[in-house]
């Protein structure tokens, strides 16, 4: 699924498709075919700082995909206890700071490695931001393409829900209904998982998706209302094709762009929301760690040992200014119009 | 303008009633045994029962909020029942016209613990507010004229960097080390206005106002500096120089006047959801405003209270939604109301 000019493109007729095999071909003779998709990548390609930003969001994906990995071979250890480096009479400060064996140091009061627990929290962080982001991501879009082409009563009704929820203060309902909504998701079966790591993992999924969809559902409905109006639109309802099919097929592939953007945005303030939230007491808890849990554990020894109290808050800045970037370089590559 | 106020407020009402209602769906009804939070860990079978009639628990939940409603509109008195009214008069409290239910954790009318801990969330929303509205027009303005140069680059970094942090961790590096450490700033409380004095309240909210106004700012700069780029190539503005005006007068009268409409909108909205209550800044600070009530709220499982701050708040939201589709008419002549 790429950008290609499916604009153009009509129901069942393959001619108009990107002729991908001819490009080479007819690169040789001096012309080359362009679609959408390669003008925005060569574009994004030239900006430097949506490339250095794309890079490290490669190199969270990395660390999220390996650590469970390391973890398991027994590379990474986050949960033992190195007790014989820790000072008792400091209330269980280190004696050490960093060192080749503890690159970050290690957690006062538990002498858990450092390293370990931030980027297994890392791990746990990005697969709670991207669970999120693409089930908000989802509704959104089906919400919004169903508002946008069928309008009328559906549309109305779809438009009151976004009212109503928008009108809900996020955070204090994310707080109020974690204990309730826990119990159900147990009740009905979904597996709690070590320590409750998943059912808890999976409230702030289902959550954050349930409050944070409107805003993509306003989005979508916005750019489907001009879409529905387009000649290609016509044709298929012509020939008779499904609504899904209209939806899916015709009017999706439009999209991508829109909600490529939105995606890399939401996956920033997701990571937040869910450190954010793990200060509340509410997600994932120790001892499996999240970067929301770890540093909330550290705002204890912001003054006694800022190695632990600033190394997660980097990493989370990091990862929520790398894809605020990487949104922002996407957002320019895919709509050289909207210039900043 | 008159008749689409009337049917702007109605709709917000309507709003307001159908939230109500899915709120009580969604606290009362989403868990079958709302009692055994109240109850806590260790509660007999019978104890259960009796918090549960003693909360009101056992009535169906169309009743229960219809009682809410009616509290609402012309007060109630608890506890509910006749019986124990009658049996021990001295302990009815009375709940007046806009009654938002009884807390029985703390013994006293959600009315009365909201209203008495509104000064401090609203005192610091307004501070707050000052600080990213001020701050951020005037960096973004000055991102948007130095445009691609050295202090451009480096206000849009700022920003980027001040939000990318979680507010809990701003606000406790404010905490323990410009407050405590180096002692530049007294450790920030909340001294009321009337007794204190304008200047001690003020000093007392600047760091948690500071830490809210960085949540903010990013945003603010972002929009004025993208508001103000867009207007700079527009055909009044060229006239307004072509005239000779000062640049002070193209950028603070012509320039500005277009950006407010989209800053009306963004600050209308970011105010009323702050009003009630800043959750993460006031538990960090330990600020007694209703955001740090509503953590006490959750904690204890106290659902009149979590409903009754959960309504409050929308209703804020909504009017501010109004309120903000008004001034657009006022902003812009072109926008007409209808």
């Amino acid at each position: 699924m790429s950008l290609t000019a499916s604009s153009v493109e009509q129901p069942g007729d393959s001619e108009f498709h990107e002729p991908e095999g001819d490009d080479k071909a007819a690169g040789k003779v001096g012309v080359e075919g362009r679609s959408p998709a390669k003008l925005a990548w060569a574009r994004f390609r030239k900006d430097r700082l949506s490339m250095v930003s794309f890079s490290v969001v490669v190199l969270f994906f990395a660390i999220a995909v390996l650590t469970p990995i390391l973890v398991a071979a027994g590379v990474l250890k986050p949960q033992d206890s190195n007790q014989d480096l820790l000072n008792l009479m400091t209330g269980g400060l280190p004696t050490e700071g960093m060192s080749l064996a503890h690159p970050f140091g290690i957690e006062p009061g538990t002498g858990r490695d450092l390293l370990s627990r931030i980027l297994l929290g890392t791990t746990l962080s990005m697969t709670i931001a991207l669970s999120g982001a693409i089930i908000t991501v989802i509704i959104g879009t089906v919400l919004g393409i169903i508002a946008g082409f069928t309008g009328g009563v559906v549309d109305g009704v779809i438009g009151r829900i976004i009212d109503l929820t928008l009108s809900f203060p996020s955070t204090l309902m994310l707080l109020a209904l974690s204990q309730v909504v826990v119990d159900r998701m147990l009740d009905l079966g979904i597996p709690s998982g070590p320590n409750g790591a998943f059912v808890n993992g999976f409230y702030i999924v289902i959550v954050l998706a349930a409050f944070g969809w409107p805003p993509v559902a306003r989005l979508i409905r916005g750019q489907v209302l001009s879409i529905r109006e387009r000649e290609f639109v016509d044709a298929a309802r012509l020939m008779g094709a499904s609504r899904p099919r209209i939806y899916f097929k015709e009017i999706l592939p439009n999209l991508w762009a829109p909600i490529l953007v939105y995606f890399t945005l939401l996956m920033p303030a997701y990571v937040s929301a869910e450190a954010a939230l793990s200060y509340l007491g509410v997600g994932i808890k120790n001892p499996t760690p999240t970067l929301g849990n770890v540093l909330s554990g550290a705002l204890l020894y912001a003054d006694s040992y800022p190695l632990f109290f600033f190394t997660p808050a980097i990493f989370i800045a990091v990862i929520v200014i790398s894809f605020n970037l990487l949104g922002d370089g996407a957002r320019d590559a895919l709509d050289p119009k909207a210039g900043r | 303008m008159f008749a689409y106020a009337l049917r702007r407020l109605f709709s917000g009402a309507l709003l307001l009633v159908v939230m109500s209602m899915v709120t009580f769906l969604l606290f009362y009804a989403s868990s079958s045994t709302p009692e055994r939070y109240a109850c806590g860990q260790k509660c007999t079978a019978q104890q259960l029962e009796q918090t549960k009639a003693a909360l009101g628990y056992d009535e169906p939940i169309t009743t229960q909020w219809a009682k809410f409603a009616k509290g609402v509109v012309a007060g109630r008195e608890f506890p509910d029942d006749e019986a124990l009214r009658e049996a021990a008069p001295e302990l009815v409290t009375q709940c007046e016209a806009p009654c938002l239910g009884y807390s029985t954790g703390y013994g006293e009318t959600v009315r009365d613990l909201i209203s008495d801990r509104l000064p401090v969330s609203v005192s610091l929303a307004l501070v707050a507010f000052a600080l990213w509205i001020i701050i951020g027009v005037l960096l973004g303005v000055m991102a948007a004229l130095f445009k691609g140069r050295v202090l451009d680059r480096g206000i849009v970094a700022l920003s980027l960097i001040a939000f990318a942090f979680p507010t809990f961790f701003v606000g406790q590096i404010f905490l323990t080390y410009v407050s405590i450490r180096w002692g530049l700033v007294d450790t920030p409380r909340y001294s009321p206005i009337a007794e204190a004095g304008p200047w001690a309240w003020l000093t007392g909210l600047m760091l948690p106002a500071i830490t809210l106004a960085l949540v903010y700012m990013a945003g603010y700069i972002r929009i004025t500096r993208a508001f103000v780029l867009e207007t700079q190539t527009e055909d009044y503005i060229r006239t307004a120089r072509a005239k000779g005006l000062p640049q002070r007068t193209v950028i603070g009268k012509h320039t500005l006047r277009a950006v407010l409409t989209p800053l009306v909108t963004l600050s209308g909205l970011d105010l009323a959801g702050l009003l009630g209550g800043a959750i993460i800044t006031e538990s960090i600070f330990n600020f007694n405003g209703v955001g740090k009530l509503s953590v006490t709220a959750i904690a204890r499982f106290d659902l009149p209270l979590i409903v009754g701050i959960v309504l409050l708040v929308a209703a804020i939201v909504i009017a501010a939604n109004i309120i903000v589709d008004m001034l657009y008419a006022v902003i812009d002549p072109r926008v007409r109301l209808g």
